[in-house]
């Protein structure tokens, strides 16, 4: 349940109130259950085995590893990321400070294909870069590096976005503290800073996992679609559904599905943890 | 650039040091070098693409999809949001929670999905007598399903954050629903809207995987902009790809700045 939900502002209902519960429950049973209704009974029409042996195959597989490396190399690296920005943003005041809370998220309002296209530019066949690349043996575009890069690149802010909230609302105070009684940086950020935000921490990891697993478009502008080699997930169930195989492109799709529930069970989780962290700290 | 607020906490040169050089080194030097690179055409290369029949036409296209689909998010999502803020009623929990569904879903997976829904023998295409899946009207279906959740997240909190009694005494002092809605949930809401606004326009212009599919991708008919980017690629028109680019890029930016204006202006530091 997200935080504006918990907290509660309810008032007693009119039939007018009725009415709009209804609209509600039409909304989402139409736009947010019927899409995911529709994945699960296409992937296992044909039973079960067919779903598995679509799952299981060597391609499907050798996508689901590409999307793991890419997923572990990228989470991380956005992870050390997302602390250290939110740590200068909110901890300290500095000019130009809007700019560069701005520029963190920018990724989010670039489209994916175009995300894709930079590093095509920066390290495709025609760029700067090509005669370099070609003399040391080196391929980052149509090649796994660039499918790691685009995916660092959309899953960016991830991270940054959940802690400069909330570690902008906490301020100072308790590090100060920290500070004074002795403690040296590291242990401050290690008993004081990390507890404070480790539930908002844990939904951007979770939000940056799904993202990284889940991405298309700018993946696709980079892969080149060459099957065992730079397909992930994602581009394995469009080819797939290109070759008319549905069952196949479903069977694979409800995997990247139950993911996505994963993602929001953690969610409530986390959310639900910090309401009571954030609980706790008002009844003092 | 540095003037501490306190001189006591550490880390500040480290933290902003690795964030600007990880900033520069995934973010500004590529896009630096897609806006250099664009440079490099020429006032008639840029004049032939932006008035080409085909750019036009994407253009109108996902221009046109994305305000219709966060149009209708900004009524369904005002709906969600307001039913899940004030009222209790059975499955409120899981509504809310499924709410983030799209942001959650994998866009290839909502884009067979959908396709697979609206399809002429599909469970919902099937129900009416012309096309869904295949036309400009499936593409604007799908961005309704991926930008659900912004105007439904930015409403929650403000809602939540009006006091009852707030309402109560406009109602004691005489007003009418109406006059409580125009004058003071209105003024209070509308930013919040706008920002959701904006934010599903501009998810909604740039979307590529959930669109991909349902769209059919008929050259004016249904070629949206970021795959007009695709095709040329494909073709290796690198310059024509890079144009295009720098024109979302433009338009990202616009609203980019749009919604953060909105919400210094509307919602001062306290």
């Amino acid at each position: 349940m997200s935080l504006a939900t918990l907290k509660g502002n309810t008032r007693r209902r009119g039939p007018a109130g009725l009415v709009l519960i209804i609209l509600a429950w039409i909304i989402f049973g139409l736009i947010l259950v019927l899409p995911l209704y529709i994945v699960v009974s296409q992937g296992l029409q044909r039973g079960f085995v067919t779903f598995w042996e679509a799952i299981s195959e060597p391609d499907a597989i050798s996508a689901l590893k590409l999307t793991l490396l890419a997923t572990a190399i990228s989470v991380p690296l956005n992870l050390v990321f997302g602390l250290a920005a939110a740590w200068c943003v909110t901890k300290f005041e500095f000019r130009g400070k809007s700019l560069l809370v701005t520029l963190i998220d920018m990724p989010f309002s670039v489209s994916p294909v175009v995300a894709g296209l930079i590093y095509v530019l920066l390290f495709g066949a025609q760029s700067w870069f090509a005669p370099f690349l070609n003399e040391h043996n080196l391929q980052i575009v149509y090649a796994v590096p660039g499918i790691v890069l685009a995916t660092i690149f959309v899953t960016f802010p991830f991270v940054a976005r959940e802690l400069i909230p909330l570690m902008e609302e906490q301020g100072t105070t308790e590090e100060e503290a920290a500070r004074l009684l002795g403690a040296n940086g590291w242990q401050m950020f290690w008993h004081v800073t990390l507890p404070n935000v480790k539930w908002a921490l844990v939904y951007g990891v979770v939000l940056c996992t799904a993202r990284a697993m889940g991405e298309f478009g700018a993946v696709s502008v980079v892969s080149g679609h060459i099957r065992g080699l730079t397909n992930t997930m994602p581009l394995h169930i469009e080819i797939l559904y290109n070759e008319y195989n549905i069952v196949a492109a479903f069977s694979v799709a409800i995997l990247l599905l139950a993911m996505a529930l994963v993602v929001l069970l953690l969610r409530q989780w986390s959310e639900a943890r910090l309401a009571r962290q954030l609980d706790v700290k008002d009844d003092h | 650039m540095s003037r501490r607020t306190s001189p006591v906490i550490p880390g500040f040169g480290l933290t902003l040091g690795y964030t600007i050089t990880y900033l520069a080194l995934i973010v500004l030097i590529p896009l630096a070098g897609m806006l250099i690179y664009s440079m490099q055409l020429s006032a008639a290369q840029w004049w032939g693409l932006i008035t080409s029949r085909q750019v036009l036409f994407s253009l109108q296209l996902s221009f046109g999809a994305a305000l219709f689909a966060a149009l209708l998010n900004g009524i369904l999502g005002t709906v969600l949001a307001w039913v899940l803020v004030r009222y209790e009623f059975p499955g409120k929990r899981i509504i809310d929670a499924m709410v983030d569904m799209p942001f959650a879903l994998p866009t290839a997976v909502a884009g067979i999905a959908l396709t697979a829904l609206y399809a002429p023998n599909g469970l919902i295409g099937s129900l009416f007598p012309f096309k869904i899946a295949y036309t400009p009207l499936g593409i604007a279906l799908a961005l309704v399903f991926v930008t659900l959740p912004f105007v439904v997240r930015t409403l929650q909190p403000v809602l939540a954050d009006i006091p009852k009694e707030v309402e109560e005494a406009a109602t004691c002092l005489g007003a009418r629903p109406w006059q409580v809605f125009r004058y003071l949930l209105l003024p209070t809401l509308l930013p919040a809207w706008i920002t959701g606004f904006a934010l599903a326009f501009a998810r909604g212009v740039g979307e590529y995987g959930s669109v991909v599919f349902i769209a059919g991708n008929i050259p004016f008919k249904t070629e949206i902009l970021p795959l007009l980017i695709v095709s040329k690629l494909d073709q290796y028109d690198y310059a024509g790809a890079t144009g295009i680019g720098v024109i979302m890029l433009a338009v990202s930016f616009i609203l980019l700045l749009l919604i953060n204006l909105l919400q210094r202006r509307f919602q001062p530091k306290i």
